[in-house]
């Protein structure tokens, strides 16, 4: 039997998802995090509690949210809560297992930029900014990073810190969550150093190189002792992922019509 | 209760120079609201809002603000907001000057102004370079109880906050239901709150523990239907996701966005055309 097609953004989301366990309490953010929690809790993590910021936890969409707060995730919750008890009782209060990043920008020590590329003042690209980051990556017990990879983007130096990994490595990180504990990428994944806390090369999909992922590193990659070969993704999870996609696609193709209701006046 | 037409509404309380929070999170977005603001040519305002969305990227854009305090601002599951990112990159159409926090800390100043405190208290760890900005809104202290390393954040009062709201009912009570974000705090911080709403109820069929604002608390409430389009009114109507992409093209590009300004919004008397034109009125 041959292995299935996909892309490279596939094995991705699904390498993401496998990451999650059943019944982890998982802080998500929108686009590539929100495919990847909403397909571990639709394949092996039904357990999985989703928390979006918007203050909707414990939700169950059926389709992924174009935006962080739709109308699905609060009609499938549990509890839709004000946002700054999401902050506060929650992330601060110590109760999320898993954080779920992206950025515009990575360091080689998981610090990640979502803020500006150039200087602050006068910016070449202002990206949108902090929102819930720079607390999810303090207070989650450990944290998550999912990120297409090129030497743009993975960089020796960050133009801004936005939220911290490792700060500079060494134990220099002092936060009540560990950190980032994996960092998946379009080609393969690293995880840190247990040591000096450098995010090191642990795994490469079927048909990556080394030498590529280190092509598309801006930094001297460094690999682990044994760089493992990923299996290509299970035909399930690809079916699943993909009909969560094409349900989205539907969803959000639908025309809005608005009918003004009567007041009682 | 004092019912006004939103034009009335703006024109007597949001003024030239005025800090405004229009709030909701992601849903019941003050759409209508901001738009009059723009029909009617404020200018220099600070505008303040956790994700500013696309209503002030056209605020921004149309030359209504000089300051902005925000906490995330881009177009949600899309990308960049093009007029306010032209506005920092390139001071177009005029500079702006922005107030930048983390979600954590906005909330807790709209809590602290919510409760007639200075400031709100977060826990701090070294980890972001906002604090270090120009402007940078925060300062460290020490719990004295516990030597703890805290983060203040100075309260947020804004001059006016606009909410959108499903019901308002015959006394003047406004409830919201569903995601909430941090509209609750920016109403109770306001000087002066104004609300546009969806439809009037005789009373509310709902728990005793709903969002419900009392109409003593509200300065003025404006019937809008369909006022947070295209974002959503949660059992009303939903979110325009097919809007919201369609923005990244109106607003790359200065021209076009004035363009599209023009037409749906200047050219046009009140919310309810621009619903009949943008082809949404059932």
């Amino acid at each position: 039997m041959s292995a299935p097609e996909y892309t490279a953004d596939e094995m991705m989301t699904v390498t993401a998802a496998r990451q999650l366990t059943n019944g982890a309490v998982c802080f998500v953010g929108i686009g590539l995090p929100s495919a990847a929690c909403n397909l571990a809790r639709l394949t092996h993590a039904p357990d999985l509690v989703l928390i979006y910021e918007s203050g909707t936890v414990g939700t169950h969409p059926s389709v992924l949210p174009l935006s962080i707060g739709d109308g699905e995730l609060a009609e499938t919750a549990t509890s839709v809560i004000p946002l700054p008890e999401v902050f506060t009782h929650y992330l601060q209060r110590g109760r999320v297992d898993v954080g779920f990043l992206g950025a515009a920008q990575i360091d080689p020590y998981g610090n990640l930029n979502s803020t500006v590329i150039g200087d602050y003042r006068q910016p070449r690209v202002r990206l949108p900014g902090a929102g819930g980051a720079p607390e999810i990556a303090t207070y989650a017990r450990e944290v998550l990073i999912i990120m297409k990879q090129s030497a743009r983007s993975f960089v020796k130096r960050l133009d801004f810190r936005t939220s911290c990994g490792f700060l500079e490595g060494r134990g220099t990180r002092h936060c009540p969550g560990r950190g980032p504990q994996a960092l998946i990428t379009d080609l393969g994944v690293l995880r840190p150093h247990p040591e000096t806390d450098e995010l090191q090369l642990s795994a490469v999909y079927p048909g990556v190189t080394v030498d590529a992922v280190r092509q598309a590193t801006g930094w001297p990659l460094k690999t682990a002792d044994h760089v493992e070969v990923l299996p290509p993704p299970d035909p399930a999870d690809l079916a699943c992922l993909r009909d969560l996609h094409a349900r989205t696609r539907a969803a959000h193709s639908t025309p809005v019509r608005i009918t003004p209701a009567a007041t009682i006046r | 209760m004092n019912i006004l037409p939103l034009n009335e509404a703006i024109s007597r309380h949001v003024h030239d120079g005025d800090s405004v929070a229009l709030e909701g999170f992601t849903h019941l977005i003050p759409f209508a609201a901001g738009h009059e603001i723009i029909r009617q040519q404020r200018r220099n305002l600070h505008l303040i809002r956790m994700t500013p969305d696309l209503i002030y990227d056209q605020l921004i854009g149309m030359g209504c603000a000089a300051r902005l305090t925000f906490s995330w601002g881009g177009n949600p599951g899309v990308g960049s907001l093009h007029r306010l990112r032209d506005a920092v990159e390139n001071s177009w159409p005029h500079p702006l000057t922005l107030t930048e926090h983390t979600h954590a800390e906005m909330a807790v100043a709209y809590q602290a102004g919510a409760s007639g405190l200075p400031c709100g208290i977060m826990r701090r760890y070294a980890t972001t370079d906002l604090v270090n900005v120009p402007h940078a809104p925060v300062a460290a202290a020490q719990c004295p109880f516990t030597g703890d390393a805290l983060t203040l954040v100075p309260a947020i009062n804004p001059d006016v906050t606009i909410l959108h709201a499903q019901h308002v009912d015959r006394a003047g009570n406004v409830l919201i239901r569903g995601i909430v974000g941090a509209a609750k705090e920016a109403a109770m911080a306001a000087r002066r709150l104004l609300i546009t709403v969806e439809q009037q109820v005789e009373q509310f069929d709902t728990d005793m523990n709903a969002v419900v604002l009392p109409a003593w608390l509200i300065t003025a409430v404006s019937f809008v239907p369909g006022g947070a389009y295209p974002s959503y009114a949660q059992g009303l109507y939903p979110r325009d996701n097919r809007f919201y992409l369609e923005w990244d093209d109106i607003a790359r590009e200065r021209q076009a966005f004035l363009d599209w300004m023009a037409r749906h919004v200047l050219g046009l008397p009140d919310h309810t055309e621009q619903l009949r034109v943008l082809g949404v009125l059932a």
